[in-house]
Protein backbone atom coordinates (compact mmCIF):
# COMPACT_ATOMS: atom_id res chain seq x y z
CA UNK A 1 0.00 0.00 0.00
CA UNK A 2 1.74 3.06 -1.24
CA UNK A 3 1.20 6.70 0.59
CA UNK A 4 -0.74 8.46 -1.94
CA UNK A 5 0.44 12.71 -2.61
CA UNK A 6 -1.80 13.84 0.45
CA UNK A 7 -0.27 11.59 2.75
CA UNK A 8 3.29 12.79 1.94
CA UNK A 9 2.56 16.22 1.92
CA UNK A 10 0.72 15.76 5.53
CA UNK A 11 4.22 14.00 6.59
CA UNK A 12 6.34 16.70 5.13
CA UNK A 13 4.61 19.09 6.94
CA UNK A 14 4.45 17.12 10.17
CA UNK A 15 8.53 16.33 10.03
CA UNK A 16 8.77 20.65 9.41
CA UNK A 17 5.98 21.63 11.86
CA UNK A 18 8.13 19.42 14.51
CA UNK A 19 11.63 20.31 13.91
CA UNK A 20 11.23 24.43 13.21
CA UNK A 21 8.78 24.20 16.92
CA UNK A 22 11.87 21.55 18.37
CA UNK A 23 14.59 24.39 17.40
CA UNK A 24 12.19 27.05 18.90
CA UNK A 25 11.85 25.22 22.35
CA UNK A 26 15.56 25.08 22.76
CA UNK A 27 15.88 28.42 22.56
CA UNK A 28 13.53 29.72 24.83
CA UNK A 29 13.14 26.30 27.00
CA UNK A 30 17.10 26.51 28.07
CA UNK A 31 16.64 30.07 29.50
CA UNK A 32 13.35 29.16 31.18
CA UNK A 33 15.01 25.67 32.37
CA UNK A 34 17.82 27.74 33.93
CA UNK A 35 16.34 29.86 35.57
CA UNK A 36 13.69 27.53 37.47
CA UNK A 37 16.33 25.11 38.64
CA UNK A 38 18.81 28.37 39.76
CA UNK A 39 16.40 30.98 41.65
CA UNK A 40 14.96 30.82 44.87
CA UNK A 41 12.31 33.54 43.98
CA UNK A 42 8.47 32.46 44.93
CA UNK A 43 7.53 32.35 40.94
CA UNK A 44 9.08 29.46 40.89
CA UNK A 45 5.92 27.52 41.34
CA UNK A 46 3.91 29.46 39.86
CA UNK A 47 5.87 29.43 36.29
CA UNK A 48 6.66 26.13 36.97
CA UNK A 49 2.83 25.15 37.03
CA UNK A 50 2.01 26.89 33.82
CA UNK A 51 5.42 25.27 32.01
CA UNK A 52 3.64 22.34 32.97
CA UNK A 53 0.11 23.26 31.89
CA UNK A 54 0.24 21.19 29.19
CA UNK A 55 0.57 17.92 31.08
CA UNK A 56 -2.70 18.07 32.17
CA UNK A 57 -4.77 19.96 30.52
CA UNK A 58 -7.12 18.67 27.42
CA UNK A 59 -5.64 19.68 24.26
CA UNK A 60 -8.67 20.90 23.38
CA UNK A 61 -8.63 23.75 26.30
CA UNK A 62 -5.44 24.71 25.48
CA UNK A 63 -6.49 24.84 21.47
CA UNK A 64 -9.38 26.47 22.48
CA UNK A 65 -7.82 29.39 24.61
CA UNK A 66 -4.98 29.75 22.11
CA UNK A 67 -7.77 30.08 19.18
CA UNK A 68 -9.29 33.06 21.49
CA UNK A 69 -6.51 34.77 22.00
CA UNK A 70 -5.36 34.17 18.52
CA UNK A 71 -8.62 34.83 16.93
CA UNK A 72 -9.55 38.52 15.69
CA UNK A 73 -10.87 39.78 18.93
CA UNK A 74 -8.13 38.32 21.01
CA UNK A 75 -5.26 40.10 22.01
CA UNK A 76 -2.67 38.43 20.28
CA UNK A 77 -4.78 38.45 17.48
CA UNK A 78 -5.09 42.22 17.38
CA UNK A 79 -1.49 42.55 17.91
CA UNK A 80 -0.49 40.01 14.86
CA UNK A 81 -2.74 42.14 13.01
CA UNK A 82 -1.03 45.35 13.71
CA UNK A 83 2.13 44.42 13.51
CA UNK A 84 0.84 43.26 9.43
CA UNK A 85 1.00 39.84 9.93
CA UNK A 86 -2.87 38.89 9.69
CA UNK A 87 -4.40 36.32 11.96
CA UNK A 88 -2.85 33.45 12.93
CA UNK A 89 -5.61 30.32 13.26
CA UNK A 90 -5.64 28.62 10.20
CA UNK A 91 -2.27 29.13 9.12
CA UNK A 92 0.69 26.95 9.61
CA UNK A 93 2.47 29.64 11.94
CA UNK A 94 -0.55 29.36 14.24
CA UNK A 95 0.22 25.72 14.50
CA UNK A 96 4.12 26.18 15.50
CA UNK A 97 2.51 29.34 18.57
CA UNK A 98 0.36 26.40 19.78
CA UNK A 99 3.03 23.52 19.54
CA UNK A 100 5.68 25.35 21.36
CA UNK A 101 3.35 26.09 24.29
CA UNK A 102 1.64 22.51 23.82
CA UNK A 103 5.36 20.72 23.66
CA UNK A 104 7.07 23.23 26.10
CA UNK A 105 7.04 20.44 29.26
CA UNK A 106 8.63 18.06 27.47
CA UNK A 107 11.40 20.22 27.15
CA UNK A 108 11.67 22.40 29.98
CA UNK A 109 11.31 19.45 32.70
CA UNK A 110 14.09 17.25 31.22
CA UNK A 111 16.49 20.14 30.63
CA UNK A 112 15.56 21.39 34.71
CA UNK A 113 16.54 18.00 35.63
CA UNK A 114 19.45 18.24 33.78
CA UNK A 115 20.45 21.57 35.26
CA UNK A 116 19.49 20.63 38.42
CA UNK A 117 21.53 17.24 38.69
CA UNK A 118 24.78 19.69 37.74
CA UNK A 119 24.87 21.03 41.40
CA UNK A 120 26.11 24.58 41.84
CA UNK A 121 29.85 22.91 42.80
CA UNK A 122 30.99 22.37 38.49
CA UNK A 123 30.14 26.32 38.39
CA UNK A 124 31.79 26.91 41.08
CA UNK A 125 35.03 25.17 40.77
CA UNK A 126 34.58 27.31 37.01
CA UNK A 127 34.45 30.38 38.86
CA UNK A 128 37.87 29.65 40.86
CA UNK A 129 39.15 28.92 37.60
CA UNK A 130 38.31 32.40 35.92
CA UNK A 131 34.96 31.58 34.19
CA UNK A 132 32.67 34.57 34.16
CA UNK A 133 28.88 33.58 34.09
CA UNK A 134 27.79 33.37 30.72
CA UNK A 135 31.37 31.56 30.04
CA UNK A 136 30.67 29.25 33.23
CA UNK A 137 27.15 28.59 31.20
CA UNK A 138 28.57 27.66 27.69
CA UNK A 139 31.39 25.45 28.98
CA UNK A 140 30.47 23.78 31.88
CA UNK A 141 26.80 23.91 32.37
CA UNK A 142 25.37 22.99 28.81
CA UNK A 143 28.33 20.22 28.31
CA UNK A 144 27.44 18.63 31.64
CA UNK A 145 23.68 18.81 30.70
CA UNK A 146 23.82 17.16 27.11
CA UNK A 147 21.79 13.90 27.97
CA UNK A 148 19.08 16.35 29.22
CA UNK A 149 19.04 18.19 25.68
CA UNK A 150 18.94 15.20 24.35
CA UNK A 151 16.10 14.33 25.68
CA UNK A 152 14.33 16.98 25.47
CA UNK A 153 15.07 17.41 21.85
CA UNK A 154 13.33 13.37 21.06
CA UNK A 155 10.49 13.91 23.21
CA UNK A 156 9.56 17.59 21.60
CA UNK A 157 10.11 16.19 18.88
CA UNK A 158 8.22 13.08 18.95
CA UNK A 159 5.65 15.01 21.06
CA UNK A 160 4.86 17.82 18.37
CA UNK A 161 4.17 14.38 15.56
CA UNK A 162 1.98 13.10 18.03
CA UNK A 163 -0.33 16.41 18.45
CA UNK A 164 -4.01 16.22 17.16
CA UNK A 165 -6.28 18.07 19.70
CA UNK A 166 -4.61 20.99 19.87
CA UNK A 167 -3.97 21.04 16.01
CA UNK A 168 -7.53 20.62 15.25
CA UNK A 169 -8.96 23.32 17.23
CA UNK A 170 -6.35 26.05 15.86
CA UNK A 171 -4.80 25.05 12.62
CA UNK A 172 -7.91 22.79 10.96
CA UNK A 173 -7.79 20.56 8.32
CA UNK A 174 -6.05 22.50 5.52
CA UNK A 175 -3.59 20.59 2.93
CA UNK A 176 -0.01 21.18 3.22
CA UNK A 177 -0.92 23.95 5.06
CA UNK A 178 -2.46 22.43 8.42
CA UNK A 179 -3.37 19.09 7.96
CA UNK A 180 -0.34 17.37 9.81
CA UNK A 181 0.06 13.19 10.09
CA UNK A 182 -2.20 12.71 12.47
CA UNK A 183 -5.38 14.77 11.15
CA UNK A 184 -4.73 12.95 8.10
CA UNK A 185 -5.18 9.44 9.38
CA UNK A 186 -8.00 10.64 10.98
CA UNK A 187 -9.53 11.45 8.06
CA UNK A 188 -9.14 8.17 6.51
CA UNK A 189 -10.83 6.48 8.76
CA UNK A 190 -13.61 9.08 8.64
CA UNK A 191 -13.99 8.13 4.94
CA UNK A 192 -13.42 4.58 6.18
CA UNK A 193 -10.37 4.32 3.93
CA UNK A 194 -8.76 1.64 6.52
CA UNK A 195 -5.85 0.61 4.04
CA UNK A 196 -4.92 4.33 3.43
CA UNK A 197 -4.93 4.81 7.60
CA UNK A 198 -3.02 1.51 8.06
CA UNK A 199 -0.12 2.53 6.15
CA UNK A 200 0.00 5.87 7.41
CA UNK A 201 -0.77 4.89 11.24
CA UNK A 202 2.12 2.14 10.07
CA UNK A 203 4.28 4.32 9.09
CA UNK A 204 4.07 6.36 12.65
CA UNK A 205 4.38 3.55 14.42
CA UNK A 206 7.61 2.68 12.89
CA UNK A 207 8.84 6.59 13.43
CA UNK A 208 8.04 6.67 17.12
CA UNK A 209 9.79 3.36 17.76
CA UNK A 210 13.19 4.29 15.90
CA UNK A 211 12.71 8.05 17.75
CA UNK A 212 12.78 5.86 21.56
CA UNK A 213 15.22 3.13 19.89
CA UNK A 214 17.21 6.32 19.59
CA UNK A 215 16.91 7.75 22.60
CA UNK A 216 17.50 4.66 24.79
CA UNK A 217 20.75 3.56 22.34
CA UNK A 218 22.67 7.01 21.91
CA UNK A 219 21.85 8.12 25.16
CA UNK A 220 22.70 5.47 27.65
CA UNK A 221 23.46 8.19 30.33
CA UNK A 222 19.75 9.10 30.48
CA UNK A 223 19.60 8.24 34.10
CA UNK A 224 21.72 11.24 34.79
CA UNK A 225 18.87 13.78 33.13
CA UNK B 1 49.92 39.77 54.17
CA UNK B 2 46.67 38.96 53.96
CA UNK B 3 43.62 40.84 56.04
CA UNK B 4 40.52 39.25 56.32
CA UNK B 5 37.53 40.11 58.25
CA UNK B 6 34.34 38.61 57.74
CA UNK B 7 31.13 38.52 59.66
CA UNK B 8 27.70 36.10 58.61
CA UNK B 9 25.05 35.11 60.66
CA UNK B 10 23.22 32.03 59.63
CA UNK B 11 20.07 30.56 61.63
CA UNK B 12 22.37 27.89 63.61
CA UNK B 13 26.16 29.40 62.83
CA UNK B 14 27.52 32.79 62.90
CA UNK B 15 30.89 33.25 61.43
CA UNK B 16 33.30 36.32 63.03
CA UNK B 17 36.29 36.17 62.17
CA UNK B 18 39.43 38.82 61.83
CA UNK B 19 42.48 37.40 60.14
CA UNK B 20 45.99 38.88 59.54
CA UNK B 21 47.81 36.08 57.45
CA UNK B 22 51.27 36.24 56.59
CA UNK B 23 52.09 36.33 52.80
CA UNK B 24 54.32 33.56 52.29
CA UNK B 25 54.31 29.84 53.34
CA UNK B 26 50.94 27.37 54.48
CA UNK B 27 48.42 28.81 57.23
CA UNK B 28 46.63 25.80 58.12
CA UNK B 29 43.30 26.65 59.83
CA UNK B 30 42.13 24.34 62.32
CA UNK B 31 39.13 23.36 63.75
CA UNK B 32 36.64 20.28 64.38
CA UNK B 33 33.55 19.98 61.80
CA UNK B 34 31.61 22.83 62.02
CA UNK B 35 33.76 25.54 63.31
CA UNK B 36 33.00 27.30 60.00
CA UNK B 37 36.81 25.98 57.92
CA UNK B 38 35.23 25.84 54.61
CA UNK B 39 32.76 28.90 55.10
CA UNK B 40 35.73 31.02 55.95
CA UNK B 41 37.10 29.73 52.69
CA UNK B 42 34.32 30.23 50.73
CA UNK B 43 34.42 33.67 52.03
CA UNK B 44 37.63 34.76 50.88
CA UNK B 45 37.27 32.77 47.13
CA UNK B 46 34.11 35.41 47.20
CA UNK B 47 31.60 31.68 46.89
CA UNK B 48 29.76 32.93 50.10
CA UNK B 49 28.62 36.48 49.98
CA UNK B 50 29.11 38.32 52.75
CA UNK B 51 27.86 41.92 52.94
CA UNK B 52 30.39 44.19 55.37
CA UNK B 53 33.27 41.78 55.00
CA UNK B 54 36.78 42.85 54.03
CA UNK B 55 39.49 41.20 52.58
CA UNK B 56 42.37 42.70 50.90
CA UNK B 57 45.47 40.64 49.81
CA UNK B 58 48.94 41.55 49.18
CA UNK B 59 47.53 45.50 49.34
CA UNK B 60 45.49 44.37 46.84
CA UNK B 61 41.43 44.93 48.19
CA UNK B 62 39.35 42.69 47.35
CA UNK B 63 36.32 43.16 49.36
CA UNK B 64 35.34 46.26 51.20
CA UNK B 65 32.67 48.87 51.36
CA UNK B 66 32.55 49.55 47.91
CA UNK B 67 34.12 46.71 46.09
CA UNK B 68 33.02 43.53 46.03
CA UNK B 69 35.50 41.37 43.13
CA UNK B 70 33.59 38.25 41.81
CA UNK B 71 34.73 34.76 42.15
CA UNK B 72 36.05 34.99 39.12
CA UNK B 73 38.23 37.97 38.99
CA UNK B 74 40.16 36.90 41.97
CA UNK B 75 43.78 35.68 41.54
CA UNK B 76 43.08 32.41 43.50
CA UNK B 77 43.22 28.63 43.53
CA UNK B 78 40.96 26.80 44.83
CA UNK B 79 41.02 23.00 45.73
CA UNK B 80 38.02 21.56 47.11
CA UNK B 81 37.28 18.73 49.46
CA UNK B 82 36.20 16.31 46.99
CA UNK B 83 38.11 16.72 43.79
CA UNK B 84 35.07 18.17 41.69
CA UNK B 85 36.84 17.55 37.92
CA UNK B 86 34.68 18.29 34.80
CA UNK B 87 33.57 14.53 33.80
CA UNK B 88 33.29 16.14 30.19
CA UNK B 89 37.10 16.81 30.40
CA UNK B 90 39.72 14.95 29.64
CA UNK B 91 42.50 15.52 32.36
CA UNK B 92 44.78 17.72 29.69
CA UNK B 93 41.66 19.89 29.17
CA UNK B 94 40.55 20.26 33.02
CA UNK B 95 44.42 21.38 33.84
CA UNK B 96 44.07 24.00 30.60
CA UNK B 97 40.80 25.18 31.60
CA UNK B 98 41.92 27.30 33.90
CA UNK B 99 45.22 28.45 32.52
CA UNK B 100 43.48 29.52 28.97
CA UNK B 101 41.47 32.16 30.68
CA UNK B 102 44.59 33.69 32.28
CA UNK B 103 45.67 36.26 30.53
CA UNK B 104 49.66 34.85 29.24
CA UNK B 105 51.67 38.40 30.76
CA UNK B 106 49.94 37.28 33.99
CA UNK B 107 50.95 33.29 33.88
CA UNK B 108 54.14 32.63 36.15
CA UNK B 109 54.43 28.86 35.12
CA UNK B 110 52.96 26.71 32.24
CA UNK B 111 51.46 23.86 32.55
CA UNK B 112 54.52 21.47 32.64
CA UNK B 113 55.63 22.79 36.11
CA UNK B 114 52.15 22.13 38.15
CA UNK B 115 52.17 19.01 36.20
CA UNK B 116 55.85 17.68 37.34
CA UNK B 117 54.86 19.47 40.44
CA UNK B 118 51.83 16.93 41.26
CA UNK B 119 53.45 13.93 39.12
CA UNK B 120 50.74 13.22 37.08
CA UNK B 121 52.56 13.45 33.31
CA UNK B 122 51.13 10.08 32.65
CA UNK B 123 47.54 11.00 33.24
CA UNK B 124 47.17 13.46 31.12
CA UNK B 125 45.78 12.07 27.85
CA UNK B 126 43.03 10.32 30.24
CA UNK B 127 39.47 10.49 31.43
CA UNK B 128 38.40 11.66 34.50
CA UNK B 129 36.33 8.89 35.09
CA UNK B 130 39.10 5.98 35.41
CA UNK B 131 41.00 7.53 38.12
CA UNK B 132 41.51 6.94 41.38
CA UNK B 133 40.53 9.11 44.44
CA UNK B 134 44.13 10.46 44.96
CA UNK B 135 44.75 10.60 40.96
CA UNK B 136 41.84 13.04 41.10
CA UNK B 137 42.96 15.58 44.07
CA UNK B 138 46.20 15.83 42.21
CA UNK B 139 44.86 16.66 38.66
CA UNK B 140 42.43 19.07 41.34
CA UNK B 141 45.88 20.42 43.02
CA UNK B 142 47.27 20.91 39.28
CA UNK B 143 44.35 23.08 38.25
CA UNK B 144 44.28 25.15 40.61
CA UNK B 145 48.18 25.80 40.27
CA UNK B 146 47.69 26.02 36.51
CA UNK B 147 45.80 29.46 36.90
CA UNK B 148 49.29 31.06 38.10
CA UNK B 149 47.22 31.94 41.95
CA UNK B 150 48.38 34.20 44.11
CA UNK B 151 46.54 32.57 47.29
CA UNK B 152 46.13 28.89 47.07
CA UNK B 153 42.97 27.35 49.38
CA UNK B 154 42.63 24.31 49.89
CA UNK B 155 39.42 23.10 51.24
CA UNK B 156 40.54 19.50 53.29
CA UNK B 157 41.85 17.83 50.24
CA UNK B 158 42.77 14.86 51.95
CA UNK B 159 39.52 14.45 53.84
CA UNK B 160 37.87 12.50 51.38
CA UNK B 161 40.71 9.83 50.78
CA UNK B 162 41.70 6.64 52.77
CA UNK B 163 44.44 6.14 54.85
CA UNK B 164 46.67 5.09 51.63
CA UNK B 165 45.47 7.82 49.38
CA UNK B 166 46.60 10.43 51.99
CA UNK B 167 50.28 8.80 51.99
CA UNK B 168 50.41 9.18 48.33
CA UNK B 169 49.18 12.49 48.34
CA UNK B 170 51.48 13.83 51.20
CA UNK B 171 54.36 13.99 49.97
CA UNK B 172 53.24 16.04 46.96
CA UNK B 173 51.56 18.83 49.69
CA UNK B 174 55.47 18.99 51.14
CA UNK B 175 56.93 19.87 47.80
CA UNK B 176 54.18 22.32 47.17
CA UNK B 177 55.00 23.64 50.91
CA UNK B 178 58.70 24.14 49.97
CA UNK B 179 58.31 25.11 46.54
CA UNK B 180 55.42 27.60 46.81
CA UNK B 181 56.18 31.51 46.61
CA UNK B 182 52.59 32.37 47.16
CA UNK B 183 50.73 32.28 50.79
CA UNK B 184 48.37 28.70 51.31
CA UNK B 185 45.29 28.61 53.19
CA UNK B 186 45.16 25.05 54.13
CA UNK B 187 41.46 23.86 55.91
CA UNK B 188 42.13 20.41 58.05
CA UNK B 189 40.73 19.13 61.15
CA UNK B 190 43.56 16.85 61.31
CA UNK B 191 46.39 17.57 63.55
CA UNK B 192 48.80 15.17 61.86
CA UNK B 193 48.40 17.50 58.79
CA UNK B 194 48.59 20.48 60.35
CA UNK B 195 52.32 19.33 61.99
CA UNK B 196 53.25 18.16 58.66
CA UNK B 197 52.33 20.98 56.27
CA UNK B 198 52.02 24.36 58.32
CA UNK B 199 53.58 27.43 59.26
CA UNK B 200 51.13 28.96 61.10
CA UNK B 201 48.30 28.10 62.52
CA UNK B 202 44.34 29.41 62.57
CA UNK B 203 42.35 28.04 65.18
CA UNK B 204 38.44 28.55 64.87
CA UNK B 205 35.73 27.44 67.25
CA UNK B 206 32.29 27.91 66.55
CA UNK B 207 33.14 30.47 63.95
CA UNK B 208 35.40 32.39 65.54
CA UNK B 209 38.91 32.73 65.72
CA UNK B 210 40.52 30.84 69.04
CA UNK B 211 44.17 31.41 68.54
CA UNK B 212 46.49 32.31 65.53
CA UNK B 213 50.28 32.43 65.11
CA UNK B 214 53.03 30.60 64.01
CA UNK B 215 52.89 26.84 64.00
CA UNK B 216 55.31 26.09 67.01
CA UNK B 217 53.65 28.55 69.23
CA UNK B 218 50.39 27.42 68.79
CA UNK B 219 50.80 23.85 69.10
CA UNK B 220 52.66 24.67 72.42
CA UNK B 221 49.82 26.73 73.71
CA UNK B 222 48.20 24.83 76.79
CA UNK B 223 45.14 27.04 76.71
CA UNK B 224 44.24 25.07 73.24
CA UNK B 225 44.76 21.86 74.69
CA UNK B 226 40.60 21.13 73.96
CA UNK B 227 41.42 21.63 70.42
CA UNK B 228 43.83 18.96 70.15
CA UNK B 229 42.82 16.80 72.71
CA UNK B 230 44.19 13.57 72.05
CA UNK B 231 46.56 14.96 69.48
CA UNK B 232 48.21 18.00 71.90
CA UNK B 233 52.34 18.02 71.33
CA UNK B 234 55.15 19.86 69.80
CA UNK B 235 56.15 20.01 66.53
CA UNK B 236 60.40 20.94 66.34
CA UNK B 237 62.17 22.00 63.69
CA UNK B 238 65.39 20.38 63.44
CA UNK B 239 68.85 19.64 61.12
CA UNK B 240 70.11 15.92 60.47
CA UNK B 241 73.29 16.10 62.28
CA UNK B 242 74.56 12.39 62.01
CA UNK B 243 73.62 9.26 60.81
CA UNK B 244 74.92 6.25 62.66
CA UNK B 245 74.60 3.17 60.36
CA UNK B 246 75.81 0.58 62.95
CA UNK B 247 73.09 1.10 65.54
CA UNK B 248 70.71 2.42 62.62
CA UNK B 249 70.28 5.63 64.43
CA UNK B 250 70.23 9.60 62.97
CA UNK B 251 70.95 12.54 65.65
CA UNK B 252 68.76 15.30 65.26
CA UNK B 253 69.44 18.82 66.24
CA UNK B 254 67.45 21.23 67.24
CA UNK B 255 68.09 24.38 69.30
CA UNK B 256 68.49 23.40 72.86
CA UNK B 257 69.24 19.83 72.50
CA UNK B 258 69.65 16.94 69.92
CA UNK B 259 66.95 13.47 69.39
CA UNK B 260 68.37 10.21 68.57
CA UNK B 261 65.36 8.57 65.42
CA UNK B 262 65.59 5.96 63.11
CA UNK B 263 67.89 6.36 60.61
CA UNK B 264 66.29 8.86 57.93
CA UNK B 265 67.38 8.70 54.10
CA UNK B 266 67.96 12.35 54.15
CA UNK B 267 71.30 13.77 53.78
CA UNK B 268 73.10 14.98 56.59
CA UNK B 269 72.16 18.99 56.92
CA UNK B 270 69.18 18.45 55.86
CA UNK B 271 66.05 20.56 57.57
CA UNK B 272 63.65 17.98 59.13
CA UNK B 273 60.21 18.43 60.85
CA UNK B 274 59.70 16.09 64.35
CA UNK B 275 56.75 15.52 66.13
CA UNK B 276 56.57 14.64 70.00
CA UNK B 277 53.27 14.31 71.43
CA UNK B 278 52.03 14.72 74.93
CA UNK B 279 51.52 11.41 75.49
CA UNK B 280 54.93 10.43 74.98
CA UNK B 281 56.72 12.36 77.38
CA UNK B 282 57.09 11.02 81.20
CA UNK B 283 58.74 13.19 83.72
CA UNK B 284 61.52 12.12 86.34
CA UNK B 285 62.85 14.52 89.30
CA UNK B 286 66.10 12.74 89.12
CA UNK B 287 68.36 11.93 85.99
CA UNK B 288 66.89 8.14 84.74
CA UNK B 289 69.74 5.40 84.92
CA UNK B 290 69.33 2.53 83.52
CA UNK B 291 66.69 3.40 81.32
CA UNK B 292 65.92 1.68 77.48
CA UNK B 293 64.67 5.16 76.49
CA UNK B 294 66.74 7.11 74.03
CA UNK B 295 65.86 10.37 74.25
CA UNK B 296 66.25 11.94 78.15
CA UNK B 297 66.43 15.56 78.34
CA UNK B 298 66.69 18.08 81.21
CA UNK B 299 64.08 20.52 81.51
CA UNK B 300 62.47 23.20 83.16
CA UNK B 301 58.75 23.07 83.86
CA UNK B 302 56.95 26.37 82.71
CA UNK B 303 53.32 26.35 83.41
CA UNK B 304 50.61 23.30 84.44
CA UNK B 305 47.28 22.89 82.94
CA UNK B 306 44.57 20.36 83.64
CA UNK B 307 44.31 17.98 80.29
CA UNK B 308 41.43 17.54 78.62
CA UNK B 309 41.30 13.58 80.33
CA UNK B 310 40.13 14.08 84.21
CA UNK B 311 43.20 13.07 86.27
CA UNK B 312 45.97 14.44 83.99
CA UNK B 313 47.96 17.70 83.90
CA UNK B 314 49.72 18.93 81.02
CA UNK B 315 53.05 20.60 82.23
CA UNK B 316 54.90 22.75 79.59
CA UNK B 317 58.63 22.46 79.72
CA UNK B 318 61.29 24.39 78.35
CA UNK B 319 64.16 21.79 76.92
CA UNK B 320 66.86 24.92 76.28
CA UNK B 321 64.14 27.06 74.85
CA UNK B 322 62.34 24.80 72.75
CA UNK B 323 59.22 24.00 74.03
CA UNK B 324 57.94 20.41 74.77
CA UNK B 325 55.06 19.45 76.45
CA UNK B 326 53.88 16.08 78.48
CA UNK B 327 50.76 14.68 79.78
CA UNK B 328 51.31 13.13 83.52
CA UNK B 329 48.62 11.89 86.02
CA UNK B 330 47.76 14.59 88.86
CA UNK B 331 48.85 12.22 91.15
CA UNK B 332 52.26 12.20 90.03
CA UNK B 333 52.28 15.58 89.82
CA UNK B 334 51.76 15.82 92.98
CA UNK B 335 53.79 13.04 94.43
CA UNK B 336 57.29 14.27 92.56
CA UNK B 337 55.85 18.27 93.48
CA UNK B 338 55.92 19.56 90.10
CA UNK B 339 55.29 23.42 89.89
CA UNK B 340 56.26 25.93 87.77
CA UNK B 341 60.34 26.55 87.46
CA UNK B 342 60.90 22.56 88.88
CA UNK B 343 63.87 21.51 87.24
CA UNK B 344 63.20 18.18 85.56
CA UNK B 345 64.47 15.30 83.25
CA UNK B 346 61.84 14.27 80.56
CA UNK B 347 61.99 11.29 78.28
CA UNK B 348 60.54 10.87 75.34
CA UNK B 349 58.81 7.97 74.51
CA UNK B 350 58.85 8.26 70.31
CA UNK B 351 59.58 11.11 68.24
CA UNK B 352 57.67 10.85 65.21
CA UNK B 353 59.69 12.52 62.35
CA UNK B 354 57.76 14.27 60.30
CA UNK B 355 59.87 14.72 57.15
Amino acid sequence: MALSDTDLGAIWLTMRLATLVTCLLLLIGTPIAWWLSRTRSWLKGPIGAVVALPLVLPPTVLGFYLLVAMGPHGWVGQLTQTLGLGLLPFSFWGLVVASVFYSMPFVVQPIQNAFEAIGERPLEVAATLRAGPWDRFVTVALPLAKPGFITASILGFAHTVGEFGVVLMIGGNIPDKTRVVSVQIFDHVEALEYPQAHALAGAMLLFSFLVLLGLYVFNPNRRSA
Amino acid sequence: MIRARFKLAFTSFALDVDLELPSRGVTAVFGHSGSGKTTLLRCIAGLQQTPGGELSVNGVVWQDAQTFMPTHRRPLGYVFQEASLFSHLSVRRNLEYGMKRVPSTLRREGLQASVELLGIAPLLERTTEGLSGGERQRVAIARALAVSPELLLLDEPLASLDVARKQEILPYLERLHDDLEIPVLYVSHAPDEVARLADHVVLLENGRVVAQGGLHATLSRLDLADAFAEDMGVVIEATIAEHDDSDHLTRLDFEGGSVHVSRCAEARGSRMRFRIQARDVSLATRKPEHTSILNVFQARVVELADATVPGQVLVKLSVGGTPFIARISGRSRKELRIEPGSSVWAQVKSVAVLR
